[in-house]
């Protein structure tokens, strides 16, 4: 089998702002092949924005990342600053949850796009420009030419989302990292941008990160499903096996405690209490304290993520 | 997501446990600045030389001598020098306190009270009522701040009463501007919206919710304005709109030593640096308050 | 589901007057258009209409869900209807009551209370949690102790220790914990209403789910009526009787939950339900419902208001606007389709005998 396209092992973030530093993400090994989708799911403070976002060395200075991430052949922790300049967007590009901070208010889209563009390619402002609009027509945003002359402010969230993805797929990268690029959208733009995202990924054979809190949408786009809680991935497996027959507690509670599953009952199952405080993890299982299953082993030990046949792997005591 | 904090003990015989309030948290904060702490220390130590001046001074501050003039610092008996008049430069610096700190602290408190008032009013009322006090504010806005302390001072003739009005009146307008703006961005919030949904009056409204969120950015402001004050009292009183002679007065002092400013410069220089000194002190001050009151947690 | 017809609520609410057949509110004619900035100097001016003549009923016991995109007027209403901003046009009655002529506005507000969707901006950061709670008693003229004593007891029924959690700061709660605290507080004056305006959307599922449990037992307890406003078609199933449909400031559709979901008869509220994930990868969207964003507030299309984005608009679609109709005891639409005789080509036709 071939390389995958993005193999990140033991990866381990910690802030150390504020008084005692805080474990973002603790151990996380992920890999993704070229042309596939992984959805990262998790609720905030799982870890799942923070481990996407060290695939472009976005943290704040003071942030200490142990472990190895390699992205189409580049070890990530070892590029200097050049060669980062040169990775972002080129290599990897990123859309983020709200385009509207993340581009530059003073330039037009257009403006933003071929820029992009001439920072990574040695081409005239004119083919960049004619880039630009393909890209825009690509997207499928409706006159084109028109819009890219527009400032951000002028255009409404979902076009600006679509900006957001012509932007980053300009320089024809392979990987595309998704921070939960569909959540400040009304529910009929973002299956829209669901559907834009999942037909470009097929065309350039994209491989994808897909961060999302919201298990709907992972269904929507996503191959693989990898599920995060407290800076750990508890449960990792094909999307349809991980909906259909979740292993995890927690996966499982997460799942039961779909309102959709309610129906007719006039109670939600829920889980109890709530996610634990990073900067004061517990020592075995994190989820162990909400865990209506959880034995004695589970309080002392973290269990390890168990592969449990050739695509799943949970990490929870009962399948070790 | 918010960490949650760790659980404070309750007292015996208390039955809820009571967080920090924020000044206490301010406070705590404030006090592991070092800069902010040595500033504050310098002020304390400028007022109680203020309090202290007469028995502090080693001589009288307006008893001059003809034979002693312009000495250069160092001088035995007189480390600062004396001045034109022969009068010893450390017992005037000394002196020279009192006026400086009252023409510089005073004006303050006063636009502070008028102008958050003014500022808060406006910015809670909103639409027309706004409209029309702060075009009004913003006419005062329109002349740069020495110009108008000037024309004002000009304008009631010299004193240090009419001084101090000058500047209050040139401090009003900056202060009710912010005032404004923070009180016009707390009205917006929701707990402003819920406490109306609650059937609570604007005073009620603007004495629980408004006036604990806004009144510490306006006070850090004023803060930095203390030095302001400072400077553009001296500059009156160097223009002989403020303290007359011959009370000292670090102004003023400057003025009348600029005579000696080729003969004696290091004696001429010294209330400058007394401004300078004082001046620099609250504004560290007022900017360790800013950091200490900017975090939430 | 709860609180079925005929069981009686345990609790008789505070100052019942019309009787259990009554409308709790009933809206008529509400208008709210807001001027845009910077127009109308020197350049024509532009409103925003944000709510543009709207009809419904809230009734009694029942949860009323308001669903649709962002700027469909949901929020707007919601304020409206707790009198934060005042219609242009329209009337709104309380149990029958004329709100701020025959009920004083002072006691309509303490009967309709509101849970915003921002945990901490709705909270006083300065404020403790007992004193965020008892600020409204305390206005209404409750003795300070007694106040506090009733937010004690609020907390507790909103799962909140009081002994640890009283005294604290809005920053030292968590998100979930915070929009208990404000549904604590919303309750405090005993309403009879509460608007929850997105009021569990910004949390983590599975605290939102906790909350929804926590919101439908206080209901029960309290016998309260909810308006419950979100964008999240499942859990408006989930939660409401009733649900009603938006888009650009008018109702589409209105009417019970079954209705609304399973016979839709507006093609706006077909798209929307279309457009929520599907939770099957087998059975994965191929055709975006709605294709482009909500058009602008500012100037609506003439005709009806849909017609821009609808794949069934003829031409009587973009010259009339059509009104809401009853089309079943249990549900009104606003489409023209679902109107007899109204000269669109799937209108039902009525013959003349």
């Amino acid at each position: 089998m071939k390389d995958p396209m993005i193999d990140i092992r033991n990866l381990s973030v910690t802030f150390n702002r504020g008084r005692k530093p805080v474990k973002a993400v603790n151990g996380v090994s992920l890999s993704v092949n070229s042309g596939e989708v992984v959805a990262l799911l998790g609720e905030s403070g799982s870890g799942k924005s923070v481990t996407m976002r060290s695939l472009l060395r976005l943290h704040p200075k003071g942030t200490s990342i142990e472990g190895s991430m390699r992205v189409a052949g580049n070890d990530v922790t070892e590029l200097s600053a050049r060669e980062l300049a040169d990775y972002r967007g080129a290599t990897v590009s990123m859309v983020f949850q709200e385009p509207r901070l993340a581009l530059d208010p003073v330039y037009t889209l257009g403006q933003q796009i071929e820029e992009a563009i001439m920072r990574h390619e040695n081409v005239s402002r004119r083919e960049a420009a004619l880039r630009a609009l393909g890209l825009f027509e690509k997207v499928r945003i409706p006159s084109p030419e028109r819009r890219l002359m527009n400032y951000p402010h002028e255009m409404s969230g979902g076009m600006l989302q679509r900006s957001m993805i012509a932007m980053a797929i300009a320089c024809n990268p392979k990987v595309l990292l998704a921070d939960e690029p569909t959540t400040a959208l009304d529910a009929t733009v973002q299956i829209q941008i669901l559907l834009l995202i999942r037909e470009l990924q097929k065309e350039y054979g994209l491989s994808v990160i897909f961060v999302t809190h919201d298990i709907g949408v992972a269904a929507e786009v996503a191959d693989r499903i990898a599920v995060m809680y407290a800076g750990r991935i508890v449960e990792e497996g094909k999307v349809a096996d991980v909906i259909q027959n979740p292993k995890h507690p927690y996966t499982r509670g997460l799942l039961g405690a779909r309102v959709e599953l309610a129906h007719g009952r006039d109670r939600l199952i829920t889980i109890p209490g709530a996610p634990p405080d990073l900067a004061a993890l517990p020592p075995g299982c994190a989820f162990a304290p909400r865990c209506a299953e959880a034995a004695a082993q589970c309080i002392t030990d973290v269990p390890r993520l168990t592969a449990i046949d050739d695509t799943a792997s949970v990490a929870c005591v009962r399948y070790a | 997501m918010s960490a949650v904090t760790t659980d404070i003990d309750a007292p015996v015989g208390v039955l809820v446990a009571k967080s920090p309030g924020f000044w206490s948290n301010v406070l705590r904060r404030l006090i592991r600045d070092p800069v902010a702490m040595i500033a504050l220390a310098i002020i304390v130590i400028l007022v109680l030389i203020a309090i202290f001046a007469p028995y502090i001074a080693p001589y009288d501050p307006s008893k001059g001598s003809v034979i002693r003039r312009l000495k250069p610092i160092g001088t035995p008996g007189y480390i600062f020098g004396t001045d034109e008049l022969g009068r010893d430069m450390l017992s005037r610096l000394i002196h020279g306190t009192r006026l400086s700190l009252i023409m510089g602290v005073i004006p303050v408190p006063i636009a502070f009270i008028i102008g958050s008032t003014i500022g808060i009013i406006a910015g809670y009322a909103g639409g027309i009522v706004n409209t029309l006090i702060m075009r009004t504010i913003d006419v005062f806005y329109a002349f740069p701040s020495v110009l108008l302390a000037v024309a004002l001072s000009g304008a009631l003739g010299s004193g240090l009463t009419n001084a101090l009005v000058s500047l209050t009146v040139v401090f009003i307008p900056q202060i009710a501007r912010v005032a404004e703006s923070v009180t016009t961005q707390v009205r917006k919030l929701d707990y402003v919206d819920a406490a109306r949904a609650s059937g609570a009056s604007a005073a009620t409204i603007i004495r629980v919710h408004i006036l604990g969120n806004v009144l510490g950015p306006i006070f850090v402001f004023a803060t930095s304005l203390i030095s302001v004050s400072m400077i553009l009292a001296s500059g009156l009183s160097f223009l002989g709109l403020g303290v007359r002679p011959p009370d000292a007065e670090w102004g003023l002092m400057l003025n009348t030593l600029r005579t000696a400013i080729y003969s004696n410069p290091f004696v001429a220089a010294l209330p400058g640096v007394m401004i300078f000194i004082t001046s620099i002190c609250f504004n560290l001050f007022s900017d360790g308050l800013r950091t200490a009151m900017d975090v939430k947690s | 589901m709860i609180n079925l017809v005929g069981e009686p609520s345990p609790i008789l609410p505070v100052g019942e007057r019309g009787g259990p057949a009554q409308p709790l509110i009933s809206v008529r004619g509400l208008l709210k258009h807001f001027p845009v900035k910077g127009s109308g100097f020197l350049k024509p001016k532009k409103v925003v209409h944000a709510v543009d003549g709207v009809d419904f009923d809230i009734l009694k016991g029942e949860t009323l869900g308001v669903v649709g995109e962002s700027g469909c007027g949901k929020s707007t209403t919601a304020r409206l209807l707790m009198q934060l901003i005042t219609p242009d046009r329209g009337e709104i009655l309380f149990d029958g009551e004329s709100a701020g002529e025959t009920l004083p506005l002072s006691e309509y507000r303490r009967q309709v209370q509101m849970v915003f969707q921002d945990s901490y901006a709705s909270l006083n950061p300065r404020l403790t949690i007992e004193e965020s709670i008892a600020f409204a008693p305390r206005v209404h003229g409750v003795p300070a102790a007694k106040a506090i004593a009733r937010a004690h007891d609020l907390l507790h029924r909103v799962g909140l220790e009081p002994v640890r959690f009283a005294g604290r700061y809005p920053h030292e709660l968590s998100g979930g914990q915070r929009q208990r605290v404000n549904i604590a507080r919303a309750l405090a004056l005993e309403p009879r209403l509460v608007i929850l305006d997105e009021a569990v959307s910004a949390l983590d599922k599975s605290v939102e789910a906790q909350v929804l449990n926590l919101l439908l037992d206080l209901k029960r307890d309290f016998g309260l009526t909810y308006l419950f406003i979100s964008h999240d078609l499942n859990v408006v199933r989930f939660m409401c009787e009733r649900v009603m449909v938006m888009y650009l400031g008018k109702v589409a559709e209105i009417g019970e939950r079954d209705a609304i979901f399973e016979k839709t008869r507006h093609p706006y509220s077909s798209a929307l339900l279309a457009s929520m994930p599907k939770m099957n990868p087998g059975e994965r969207t191929l055709e975006p419902p709605l294709s482009g964003d909500p058009p602008n507030p500012i100037d609506p299309p003439a005709g009806c208001r849909f017609h821009t984005r609808c794949s069934f608009a003829e031409d009587v679609c973009r010259q009339t606007l059509p009104p809401l109709s009853r089309i079943s005891g249990a549900q009104s639409a606003a489409c023209l389709m679902a109107m007899t005789n109204s000269g669109h080509s799937r209108a039902p036709v009525q013959m003349e005998a």
